[in-house]
């Protein structure tokens, strides 16, 4: 048993040294850029003086490992900095907005995830029926779709006859209940584009298997269809679908950014969007590490559990 | 009573199964009748492609993906499995009719430990309560000669070694006391010494529950032991069928006879090597990976126009030899001589010459073969490379290579691998490293994956060119019937040491070092109480 | 009752598109011979509607001047006129005619996501067979790195990218491009480590071949089936991440036409009741969802060829 948790300790030092150097891309890419920072924001015309002012003001004075020490210390302790737009703290900007992201992107993994998983394995068992074959068919048109052209449809159906609301405005005072039936549409976008793909990424690994010696063997035995796939199968395909279900929610954080911007949504990706606009780097490197971050931790839970799934690990000779 | 005189258990008339390539179906079993009376063995034999292992499934009602069955009757204990439902099939499959597959590591499902995987059958089915099966479990364990078997079954199959695992498997048909089991290659993928427990063990328990059986193989010795009738299969058709001894002593047809003749060739022995510089010489060789040596204080010599044969089983340390002569893996002490001046142990160190001496001949001409290359280049490269051939010359060499290793090359010059029998490939292995004209060719297990017929070419031809031109062999192998047809020397390796080593007429003779006479003795003859006289020999040995 | 017309409209256009696919697969099969043909009877309906389409667009983007009725920048008339038979789909905020734009944009838009693509895979697969098969020092210290960049979000890594160094269409390129190199190099290392394995190879490293050779004659040709189908999907993956930056205000830049901004200049409409403003998204969709009914087909046949 120790050396599973050697394993497991080892992945979460990766993990946290992984995070380490992200921080490190994300700091060091303004670092990057050819000439003064603040020169190239302020624009030419900006005199001598205010840039001199501009760069104090940036911290840009400073020798650049203790400004990344400086950012870095303060991020851990929630503090990323003031913006440069409106001058608020980064930290007030990303609180609620951080909660408003979350609730989507959970909202859309609670539909997507068992969906997916049940639909993958009804279709891996009917493989090549008429119901598979439309059911691939659609899953790849799904995945083919920009997530603007699927939340557009969405609001051209459902939102047009008064349904749904075609923007989820909500703010500290919506009620859980107003919540949900607010944030309907952003999260049926996101739940038709990640859904198809952990469909078929979860019946192609019980494809894959299904040509194994031992699930011959499990037919042999005289097992009905549906017990082969779930009994024998499933557990050895569990490697991959965990991989591709926190592939598919690191994609849901991310892939809020644009479907916040269709339904004028108030989370960090609209605020990433706007600020990228006005090249607010200390909130889009903020906003960025906390993506990243969440990407690295599901991808680690993901590396841990899979690792665990697999009793040629769990249980050593 | 008799087995022939008990009821008929199961019959097929006129079986026909058809499979599926590139969107055609083609017949692969063409019209075979089976009867099998209750307790009675059935050896089904034949080369690769004969549709033994299609027909064993068929008893069951089960036909593979991209197979179909496609005509006959298969009438078990008077149900027939073509017309009943595929309900009334799994109520039969695993509960009346069971199947051992040829690789158990691969047909355990590794996510269950072994005694829930053998206790499914029997619960699913309604024979027995998880709690009844589970002690009848650690029954059959003991029966099938398992170690521990009150604990072996809370094992994971990965947990467990081959031979053990094939019993394990063995005992898990068995659960539901079945008629019929159908054993299909069960021992192929076993060391030889390994496979006589195995046999042992499966030939008891069939006896001891009157089972029924169809035992498939490609080894006429093996299935001699195990079955009471036998039927030889060729390409779908059955050749002829007659009870065991009578088989094995009076062939009726032509392909039979051909069958049983290959075991018998020998090359003529060779004079003793007397002086001269050996062309390889081994010298105090140990190496191995990481920590561990695999190959430890090894030592011997090739001579030109002979072949010293590497015996041993898996995991012996006989490829692990070949690696460092080729210099993929350069020993941690020891060095290797060619014509008596050192070799530099890395490959990439070695000149260009160095290389062209020494080639290597694989096991997987499948996987020896670049797909995507045609004969033309395949041969012709090295010629090109170490020669500088170019244009006509190189075209009329590769012609000639062809010639040698008896192909048409009009027909062949510019066809893909895989528009090529398994032998041919193996062919043109031996083409590309003549093409390099060497001194010294290595072969590793070239024999092991082709049928027994085309094996024999394969080492007639190797015989061939060896006297031609004057070639020096290192032959790897786990046979040691392909060492007594083409060995001039013997070298027998277990666990990284040489145990004995001589001349072949001596290595076959005793007295033996023991591990050499447990090998030898484990070899199947093609007695049908040879395994029987071999384990009563064996137990008055260990009793005193 | 309304629900049920679209549905109805729907099937009709399916089995239109259907049909078109199979009418397109037979007339290939009946103007090539030999393997080519042979391959072809192999792809479902789906496939040939993929070829179909992406032979459409070519033309439409080869051909864009001679088959637009306006120059691409120039305002015809007011703003967001209705469909009629002058401006066939209306005009756009600017007062554009929409139909020109879309006709431009298939130039602009899938050109621009084709070059970046074919940067991301030069760059990629070449890195990713050279670290398999060199393997070593250089192996590692090149995975590691991709290892890295891999581990940020792309669209983060991207919108991150830009801020930095400001938005432009040669920047998006590159910014896209390298993040989209370390895609293909994880592909292209996976799968060259799969072959280098082989005996064949050992074979080669064993006769003294160069490193070029090795890779050039004996590993590309068997990685050509896995690669070729990668470039279609990170094709697919690069479109619509630029679609999406364009949409975004962050991609292409206006005047220039392209599907994206499009989406965003023309949105407001939607609440309307009109679907003008769906035809450039839908056209995105159209070309990934043809590329990848293609892709799906050849990896099909390429994991059937090696059993």
């Amino acid at each position: 048993m120790s050396v599973i948790w050697t394993m497991v300790a080892k992945r979460l030092g990766l993990g946290i040294l992984t995070l380490f150097v992200i921080s490190l891309i994300i700091f060091g890419a303004t670092e990057l850029l050819p000439g003064d920072l603040a020169k190239s924001i302020l624009g030419q015309s900006a005199t001598p003086e205010t840039v001199a002012a501009f760069r104090k003001e940036l911290g840009l004075d400073l020798p650049a490992h203790t400004r990344y020490l400086n950012w870095l210390f303060g991020a851990l302790q929630g503090d990323f900095g003031t913006s440069l737009a409106n001058k608020r703290p980064i930290a007030d900007l990303i609180s609620s907005r951080l909660g408003n992201t979350l609730f989507l992107a959970l909202y859309a993994a609670a539909i997507s995830v068992p969906l997916s998983l049940a639909l993958g394995v009804l279709a891996a068992l009917y493989r090549n029926s008429i119901f598979d074959r439309a059911a691939n068919a659609l899953a790849l048109t799904s995945i083919s779709f920009p997530e603007f052209f699927v939340a557009y449809i969405l609001i051209f159906v459902l939102a047009q006859s008064g349904l749904f609301p075609s923007m989820a405005q909500v703010d500290a005072r919506t009620g859980f209940g107003e919540m949900l039936y607010k944030t309907f549409l952003p999260a049926l976008t996101l739940t038709l584009v990640v859904t198809a793909h952990m469909m078929r990424m979860t019946r192609a690994a019980i494809i894959n298997l299904l040509a194994s010696p031992y699930i011959e063997m499990a037919r042999l035995k005289g097992m009905k269809p549906m017990r082969v796939i779930l009994k024998h199968a499933l557990p050895n395909a569990l490697a991959p679908i965990i991989t591709v279900v926190a592939l598919n929610l690191a994609y849901l954080i991310t892939g809020v950014v644009v479907v916040e911007v269709v339904f004028v949504y108030p989370g960090l990706g609209q605020l990433m969007v706007d600020s990228v606009a006005k090249r607010d780097f200390p909130v889009v490197q903020a906003v960025a590490l906390i993506f990243a971050a969440a990407y690295v931790l599901l991808n680690l839970t993901a590396d841990v559990l899979s690792t665990l799934s697999n009793p040629r690990l769990v249980h050593r000779k | 009573m008799t087995k022939t005189e008990k009821p008929v258990l199961l019959t097929i008339r006129g079986l026909r199964i058809e499979g599926r390539s590139d969107e055609t179906w083609s017949e692969i079993v063409k019209g075979v009748d089976i009867t099998l009376h209750k307790g009675e063995v059935l050896g089904l034999i034949g080369e690769s492609g004969a549709g033994k292992s299609t027909i064993g499934l068929a008893a069951m009602g089960f036909a593979r993906d991209g197979c179909r069955i496609s005509g006959g009757t298969i009438d078990f204990d008077g149900v027939d499995l073509r017309t009943a439902s595929e309900a009334e099939r799994r109520e039969l499959r695993g509960q009346r009719i069971a199947y051992v597959a040829q690789s158990a590591a691969a047909s355990f499902n590794p996510a269950h430990k072994l005694i829930d995987q053998y206790s499914e059958a029997p619960v699913q089915h309604g024979v027995m309560s998880k709690a009844e099966a589970e002690r009848d479990a650690v029954e059959l364990y003991r029966r099938m000669r398992l170690p521990n078997p009150d604990e072996i079954g809370f094992r994971y199959p990965h947990q467990v070694s081959g031979g053990q695992l094939q019993r394990a498997m063995t005992a898990m048909a068995m659960s539901c006391r079945p008629d019929l089991i159908i054993f299909d290659e069960p021992t192929t993928a076993l060391d030889v010494t390994t496979q006589i427990e195995v046999l042992s063990a499966i030939r008891d328990i069939v006896a001891q529950f009157d089972t029924a059986a169809i035992y498939i193989t490609h080894d006429l010795a093996v299935v001699a032991q195990m079955a009471d009738k036998i039927k030889v299969l060729l390409k779908g058709d059955e050749v002829e069928e007659a009870d065991t001894r009578s088989m094995l002593s009076n062939p009726r047809e032509d392909y039979t006879k051909s069958l049983w003749a290959v075991r018998t060739y020998a090359r003529p022995v060779q004079p003793p090597v007397t002086g001269g510089t050996p062309v390889v010489s081994v010298k105090a060789v140990t190496a191995g990976y990481g920590a561990v040596d695999i190959l430890k204080n090894i030592n011997f010599d090739v001579y030109k126009r002979r072949t010293v044969a590497v015996v041993g089983e898996s995991g012996s340390g006989k490829s692990t030899a070949a690696r460092v002569i080729t210099g993929l893996l350069p020993p941690r002490q020891g060095q290797v001589l060619f014509d008596g001046k050192p070799l530099p142990a890395d490959y990439r160190s070695r000149s260009r010459d160095q290389l062209r001496q020494a080639q290597m001949i694989y096991q997987m001409a499948d996987t020896a073969l670049n797909p995507k290359l045609r004969l033309r280049e395949l041969i012709g490269r090295p010629a090109q490379m170490y020669l500088g051939l170019q244009g006509k010359a190189l075209t009329e060499r590769i012609r000639d290579l062809l010639h040698l290793i008896e192909l048409e090359p009009d027909k062949y010059i510019d066809r893909l691998p895989s528009e090529l029998s398994g032998g041919q490939k193996q062919r043109i292995g031996i083409a590309r490293a003549l093409a390099a004209e060497p001194k010294f060719i290595i072969c590793d297990e070239v024999t092991s994956a082709l049928d027994q017929l085309v094996a024999e070419g394969i080492l007639k031809l190797l015989d061939r060119l060896q006297s031609e031109f004057d070639l020096a062999y290192m032959f790897i192998t786990h046979d040691l019937a392909t060492v007594k047809s083409i060995a001039d020397e013997v070298v027998v390796m277990k666990d990284g040491r040489v145990v004995e080593q001589g001349p072949k007429p001596e290595m076959f003779q005793p007295p033996h070092d023991p591990y050499t006479e447990l090998l030898l003795s484990s070899v199947p003859e093609m007695d049908p109480d040879w395994l029987t006289r071999l384990l009563d020999e064996r137990r008055r040995k260990a009793n005193g | 009752m309304a629900a049920l017309i679209n549905i109805f409209w729907i099937a009709v256009a399916i089995a239109l598109a259907l049909a078109a696919g199979w009418l397109f697969r037979a007339v290939a099969i009946a103007l090539t011979r030999g393997s080519v043909a042979r391959m072809l009877r192999t792809a479902p309906v789906t496939a040939g509607f993929g070829m179909l389409v992406i032979l459409i667009y070519v033309l439409v983007a080869i051909f864009a001047p001679v088959i637009a009725p306006f120059a691409e920048r120039e305002v015809v008339g007011a703003q967001f006129l209705p469909w009629d038979s002058t401006y066939h789909l209306g005009t756009d905020n600017l007062g554009r005619d929409m139909l020109t734009r879309l006709v431009y944009a298939a130039r602009n838009t899938v050109g621009i996501a084709f070059a970046t693509t074919a940067l991301a895979f030069i760059a990629g697969s070449i890195l990713g067979l050279l670290a398999a098969t060199v393997g070593g020092w250089l192996d590692q210290v090149l995975s590691r790195i991709v290892d890295i960049l891999m581990a940020i979000p792309a669209l983060v890594f991207a919108l991150l990218l830009l801020t930095i160094f400001g938005t432009s269409v040669l920047k998006m390129v590159l910014v896209i491009a390298t993040i989209d190199a370390t895609r293909v190099f994880r592909l292209a290392r996976s799968v060259a480590q799969d072959i280098v394995v082989m005996d064949y190879i050992e074979a080669a490293r064993l006769r003294g071949e160069g490193l070029w050779r090795l890779i050039t004659r004996e590993i590309l040709p068997n990685a050509m089936a896995p690669l070729v189908a990668e470039f279609g999907l990170r094709f697919c993956f690069v479109f619509l991440m630029i679609s999406a930056l364009s949409f975004l205000g962050l991609g292409i830049q206006p005047p220039t036409a392209d599907w994206g901004s499009m989406v965003r200049e023309n949105a407001s409409l939607i609440t309307f009741g009109d679907i003008t403003p769906l035809l450039p998204a839908g056209a995105i969709a159209l070309l990934t969802v043809a590329v990848n009914f293609v892709v799906d087909w050849m990896l099909h046949r390429a994991s059937g060829l090696k059993e």
